[in-house]
């Protein structure tokens, strides 16, 4: 099929995931209000309203119940659906472990906000790296399209590999920035999902099972250790996914990370999310000097895709990574610090600073950009890191 | 109305909990979860609340359970419940379950997982009005971490975290009372059984499995350890709490109240406490056991009041 042929339309990122959600149909869908992911369930409740999906909408009680219901539902054999933020991830956050412990697929949107205190309501990354490590797939895309098209992967993926995936997006920054949306068609979506085939249901009532009972010191590290399995597993098959999608419909939408101008790249900034696209504006007017800079984007967090990152920047002789959210370690965000383990075992690999940014919604323009690419000139000049960690865009 | 079944027919039955759980001897629920799921005429799916129940009857790799279960956390076992009949909903509307395989959906869950953290989770659960049948079997304190407190314990319980000491006897408030919570959802059915009363418990189960909605029946589940008594005395010790009237046999059937059993001779609240160990420091304690005495009076005589009216 050819990309011309397909319909752009403007939407939000909010927009884009209810529509997605749209097309996908899933049978179960639960889910509570938060800012900035509202919109995704008001929209979604209207096309259950007026008839266009034939989902059992749950509009429950709290986020802890949301996730508790698309368990239930999961477990039960449906295709389930949920959408989220910040302090309604963090409530959700007993629930989740347990959500990738059982095997159950499901899909949650996030649109990612700050946790409290103090309240805040925008964009930053500490709710979804809070439950980085409940086993869950986690995906962050840069923008409304792929957002979209990231979600119907998804689906296709976390049913494969039997594990719950969330799907983020920047809140405010992309949950209500209007963006190109490339549309696939309705039965375009849902022939490439196909139907759900679980791993087990316990509505099978003629072959009845348990789920979730209670593995004490004698088997819950084998349990955690066939999680794990599945897990590795799934860094074939996110490839997989993806690879069919952009085949079947002509597109190009990255899997584990994108590279703008990293083949020969000095220097290098890894980034997430709507920040990448900041940073690779500045890479394009940087080449325009002749400056041989690049981005890493990092989409897919969980599993850590480490081998890509230690062969990416093999030659790279300073990179940033950019962090959206503290860990009060007082070595600089998650991300970095995960990077900086990645590449630890590799012979070679660039020197690496930390950069702390856009807490809170704090804005991220074009000038942080250059900023952030000035300090990794001035490392790779001098040879030396001077500071740990260095926020970006902090008032003084 | 379908026929109440005898226990030798309900003993020809799936009852669900198979023997070779690893309850204490003497614990109640075992026989409240068979009569409960016997009495269902279809099958059955179960989500079972963190606690005793969950951890006696399914330490991996074993299961005591033949019927369908599942166990997530400990306050949302009735949030569970609300989307595994959700899934059931949708998938027999898409014809991926057929139209005429009926399921009866059964959350059971402590009173810790009931009164307290999980009260949310079924408030919304009821509101929502999925089609459920609540069992919760009240053994009045958290049992499986210990005897605490839960807002179940009766005034004057000793407890672990209610300790008796110099300045207090044991937990100073009295019961949450469940039951008029839950009917304030104007909830289909709602009813309090015992299992010394097995062919009203079985009946209101029955009842219960009748209506299109969410049901919520409260069992008494007297407990060994917890109690402190002799472990041939459960049903004893039921009977004693349904005969002094501290816990009542009513239901409220579509609003309407009914009182189902009125004891010959209402016994004294102090027959059924001063069996028990969680009690034994109320013995000098005359005061005290006058003011159970006095609510469990007052609350019979709302009852009998209430008895045939419609609230809601
Ligand atoms: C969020 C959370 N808090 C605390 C616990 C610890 N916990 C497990 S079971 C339980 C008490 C259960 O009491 P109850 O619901 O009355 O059931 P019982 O064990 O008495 O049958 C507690 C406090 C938990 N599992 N989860």
């Amino acid at each position: 099929m050819k990309t011309e042929t397909k319909k752009i339309v403007a939407k939000t990122g909010n927009e884009a995931a209810a529509y997605a959600m749209k097309q996908i149909n899933p049978d179960v869908v639960a889910a509570y209000p938060i800012t900035p992911s509202t919109e995704i369930i008001q929209i979604f409740s209207k096309y259950v309203a007026d008839g266009e999906v034939d989902t059992e909408f749950i509009p429950v009680e709290s986020e802890h119940s949301a996730i508790s219901v698309c368990i239930g539902a999961s477990a039960s054999g449906a295709r389930v659906m949920t959408a989220t933020s910040s302090q309604g991830l963090a409530l959700m956050h007993e629930i989740l472990y347990i959500a990738s412990s059982l095997r159950l697929p499901i899909v949650m949107i996030v649109g990612n906000r700050a946790l409290s205190g103090p309240i805040n309501i925008h964009c930053d990354h500490s709710d979804t790296m809070g439950s980085r490590d409940s086993g869950w797939i986690q995906i962050y895309c840069e923008n409304a399209n792929e957002v979209y098209h990231t979600i119907i992967n998804a689906v296709k993926i976390s049913e494969k590999v039997n594990l719950p995936c969330m799907v983020t997006m920047d809140g405010f920054i992309v949950t209500h920035g209007m963006e190109n949306v490339l549309l696939l068609e309705d039965e375009e979506v849902r022939e490439f999902l196909g139907k759900r085939e679980p791993l087990y249901s316990i509505l099978d009532v003629k072959n009845p099972i348990t789920v979730g009972p209670l593995a004490l010191y004698d088997y819950y590290m084998e349990h955690k250790r066939s999680q794990l399995e599945a897990i590795l597993k799934s860094k074939k098959i996110i490839d997989e996914v993806f690879e069919e999608y952009n085949r079947k419909f002509e597109l190009n939408i990255p899997s584990f990370i994108e590279e703008y101008f990293l083949d020969d790249a000095e220097i290098a900034v890894i980034a997430m999310s709507s920040a990448a696209g900041t940073l690779k504006e500045a890479v394009d007017l940087l080449r325009e000097k002749g400056e041989r800079v690049g981005i890493l984007k990092l989409k897919i967090t969980r599993p850590f895709p480490y081998e890509i990152l230690r062969k990416k920047l093999e030659n790279v002789k300073v990179a940033g990574v950019m962090d959206r959210a503290e860990t009060f370690s007082t070595m600089g965000g998650p991300v970095s610090i995960e990077v900086k383990a990645a590449l630890y075992p590799a012979i070679k690999k660039p020197v690496i600073q930390s950069f702390m940014f856009g807490l809170g919604g704090r804005e991220f323009s074009l000038d942080d950009a250059f900023k952030v690419f000035d300090i990794l000139k001035k490392i790779k000049k001098e040879n030396k890191i001077e500071e740990e960690f260095i926020y970006i865009g902090l008032r003084e | 109305m379908k026929k109440i079944l005898s226990l030798k027919e309900l003993s020809e039955r799936n009852t669900g909990l198979t023997s070779g759980h690893r309850a204490c001897s003497g614990c109640a629920f075992p026989s409240i979860i068979k009569m409960v799921v016997a009495s269902s005429d279809y099958p059955v799916v179960i989500s079972n609340a963190t606690g005793c129940l969950e951890v006696v009857s399914t330490i991996y790799p074993y299961s005591a359970w033949n019927v369908p279960w599942i166990h997530v956390a400990f306050e949302n076992a009735a949030a569970v419940i609300s989307g595994v009949e959700s899934a059931y909903k949708v998938l027999r509307r898409k014809g991926l379950i057929p139209e005429d395989e009926k399921i009866n959906f059964i959350v059971f869950g402590g009173d810790g997982g009931t009164y307290d953290i999980g009260l949310q989770a079924l408030s919304g659960a009821i509101e929502r009005g999925h089609n459920f049948l609540y069992v919760l079997y009240d053994n009045q304190a958290y049992m499986n971490t210990g005897v605490q407190r839960s807002s179940a314990t009766p005034f004057g319980a000793n407890t672990t975290t209610s300790p008796p000491g110099k300045k207090m006897s044991g937990k100073m408030q009295h019961r949450k009372d469940i039951i008029e919570i839950i009917a304030s959802h104007e909830i289909p059915y709602v009813a309090q059984a015992s299992p010394s009363h097995f062919g009203d418990l079985i009946r209101k189960v029955r009842r219960a499995f009748e209506i299109e909605g969410p049901k919520f029946i409260a069992v008494l589940s007297p407990c060994v350890p917890g109690w402190g008594y002799n472990e041939s005395e459960t049903v004893e010790l039921a009977l004693l709490a349904v005969e002094t009237c501290f816990w009542p046999l009513y239901e409220i059937d579509h609003g309407v109240y009914k009182v189902n059993y009125k004891p010959k001779e209402k016994l004294p609240v102090k027959e059924w406490l001063l069996k028990q160990e969680r009690f034994s420091h109320l013995k000098n304690r005359e005061d005290l056991i006058e003011e159970i005495q006095k609510r469990v009076d007052e609350e019979w005589e709302r009852l009998l009041r209430l008895d045939g009216q419609k609230i809601f």
